[in-house]
């Protein structure tokens, strides 16, 4: 078991060395940073001190560990646009992000989980069937579609919630909704399909036959069972949804993470968008790492499985 | 209560009930039907569609649909803000996004695939590279680097694609590389073995029998593509006007959401009516090939 955890820490940081390469090289993408980072105007000598000033003209090598040694201290350099580091920006903006997400996964689990196992309970009832339209509808949405959608309806016709903004609670209702209905649909899915999967299990079988109630069968042994795999996707959800916040705060103006980038993006502001990349993989990479080990806890077959890998 | 909890196990053991085969059966012809008229639609666009749809007619701006008061017989869908016709945007969009979607589709099943087989079948330290690259893929915010990338690049139809296709291939290469590890094990590739080496033993034995779960994934990515191009768009990195797509109109959409609903209505109708039927040819896919295979 503590092998396991070993495995899994050295695995991350592997993980995490190669994000930090990627976000490198995003910015030595098109061969020279400075074409990037200066106006196309610019004259010869400015490229030329720029080039010198952001050692750029070191080996590509040397370049990459003196970019991974501040990294790994946060330091990813001034945002050009606002000249305050690039960190401090991210932290800033981080909370409103982090609400978000949680609330848009936390919307998909209240509806979804239920919504699935009543539908594997009851199958092909009515209830299944609205089950799975809502569940193809919300696979098909795209997310922007169904925010402006619910602008549309919640913010200009019947004024109910703010269609822009972070303001008290009232503000989020939209942002989460939209943010959360893709996992909402992929999650009661699961949740349906679970569960369907382990009442067909010999153990429930056993269970019933030896005389056990319906519902302690049902509410014991079934479900217990059936949240195991929900664990995992949790984690993996959280990950995509803080991707989608890119565009769910874009639309919203929702003053998180996801807007800051693609913000500094189209301002060329690299070093922020740098930061950015790698404190989203960062955060993700970490969510994995305790999902996995809360599910080798639920879980311990786990450990033999993947040693036998 | 009481009854409830036993008759669906019973249900579950089961093969499909009569019921469910037909639902399944109508899930697939709806899917199959939409797709077959969407891709129709924009084969044929240029011949289908009423006007030019780049063609700005400023007289007419901002017309609802047809039906509507003030709509127009000649714009069916009513016309943009700059008085585009939204029917014909929306066909040659559809050009756009499904011609995108096949192209990123199969340029990261070819990468995906490749690298799923190598690992899989190599195993060991080439296997063991390969996913910590895949892990590496799956930890980056895949549109925040796509945008990265295509702004730095610039948003040309090339790179959108490239792009889209070198952030998805990891789909791919799990699912085959899943699939390789057990097939390698099996005895007729054991006897392949015999006479055959290397690439011909992968590609004419191993390969074959990693087709399924390759087809139902490609099936569920073209979806997602769909998806994903059209958010490029929508965030203006994607393929650049006036060439129409449905994420532009989107975006365009945005800004008239208050007053002019029918512009942001319609492409994503369309986007989600393809998407869904994809999807429900995927499903399909699924469970007539491989009723095993379940993917999240």
């Amino acid at each position: 078991m503590l092998a396991y955890v070993g495995r899994r820490l050295l695995q991350s940081l592997f993980v995490l060395l190669g994000v930090s390469v990627i976000v490198f090289g995003l910015l030595h993408l098109t061969g020279d940073p400075t074409r990037l980072l200066l106006p196309l105007e610019a004259r010869e000598e400015d490229v030329r001190q720029l080039r010198a000033l952001l050692g750029l003209d070191d080996p590509l090598l040397v370049q990459y560990a003196r970019f991974l040694s501040r990294a790994i201290r946060g330091d990813f350099g001034l945002s050009f646009k606002h000249q305050v580091p690039a960190l401090t920006l991210i932290l800033q903006t981080l909370p409103a992000t982090l609400q978000l997400t949680a609330a848009g996964l936390g919307l998909a689990l209240v509806v979804a989980v239920p919504a699935g196992i009543l539908a594997a309970l009851r199958r092909n009832s009515v209830l299944d069937a609205v089950c799975s339209v809502g569940v193809l509808l919300g696979q098909a949405m795209p997310v922007y579609w169904l925010g402006l959608l619910l602008i549309l309806v919640f913010a200009v016709e019947l004024g109910w919630f703010p269609a822009a903004g972070r303001d008290g609670l009232a503000s989020l209702v939209l942002p989460a909704t939209t943010l959360g209905a893709f996992s909402m649909a992929r999650i009661a899915r699961m949740a349906r399909s679970g569960m369907l999967e382990v009442l067909a299990q010999d153990y429930v079988r056993t269970a019933r036959a030896a005389g056990l109630r319906a519902f302690v069968v049902t509410y014991k042994y079934a479900l217990k069972n059936a949240a195991i795999p929900l664990v995992t996707i949790v984690g993996l959800e959280f990950g995509i949804l803080l991707g989608g916040a890119v565009i769910t705060e874009t639309l919203f103006a929702w003053p998180g993470v996801g807007r800051l980038a693609v913000d500094a993006i189209f301002s060329r502001d690299y070093p922020l968008v740098q930061a950015i990349v790698a404190m989203l993989a960062t955060l993700f990479v970490l969510i994995n790492l305790v999902v996995d080990l809360v599910y080798l806890y639920l879980d311990p077959r786990i450990v033999y499985v993947r040693s036998a890998r | 209560m009481s009854e409830s909890a036993a008759s669906p196990a019973a249900v579950a053991a089961l093969p499909a009930a009569p019921r469910a085969r037909r639902r399944a059966s109508f899930r697939a012809t709806f899917g199959i039907t939409v797709l077959l008229l969407m891709s129709g639609a924009a084969l044929l666009a240029p011949q289908l569609a009423p006007w030019d749809p780049a063609r700005q007619m400023l007289l007419k701006r901002l017309r609802p649909p047809a039906w509507q008061e003030r709509g127009l017989r000649e714009h069916p869908l009513g016309t943009d803000h700059l008085g585009r016709d939204i029917l014909s945007r929306i066909l040659h969009g559809g050009r756009i996004s499904l011609g995108v979607g096949l192209s990123a589709v199969t340029l990261s099943a070819l990468i995906g695939v490749t690298l799923g087989l190598l690992a899989g079948f190599h195993g060991g330290r080439t296997d063991t590279a390969i996913m910590r690259i895949v892990d590496v893929f799956l930890a980056i915010p895949y549109i925040l680097l796509a945008m990265g990338v295509v702004f730095a690049l610039g948003p040309s139809l090339l790179n959108v694609i490239l792009v889209m296709a070198a952030t998805r291939w990891v789909q791919f290469a799990r699912i085959v590389r899943a699939d390789v590890l057990s097939i390698r094990e099996r005895e007729f590739v054991s006897g392949a073995r015999a006479g055959n080496r290397g690439l011909r033993l992968l590609l004419r034995h191993v390969l074959p029998n990693a087709l399924t779960p390759i087809i139902v994934v490609a099936t569920l990515e073209l979806a997602f593509m769909i998806i994903y191009e059209s958010a490029l768009s929508f965030l203006g990195l994607g393929v650049q006007p006036p060439t129409p797509t449905w994420g532009w109109m989107l975006a365009d959409g945005r800004n008239y959401i208050g007053t002019a609903w029918w512009l942001a209505t319609f492409p994503g109708l369309a986007i989600m009516l393809t998407v869904l039927a994809v999807n429900l040819l995927g499903d399909w896919l699924r469970d007539t090939l491989d009723p095993r295979l379940t993917v999240a």
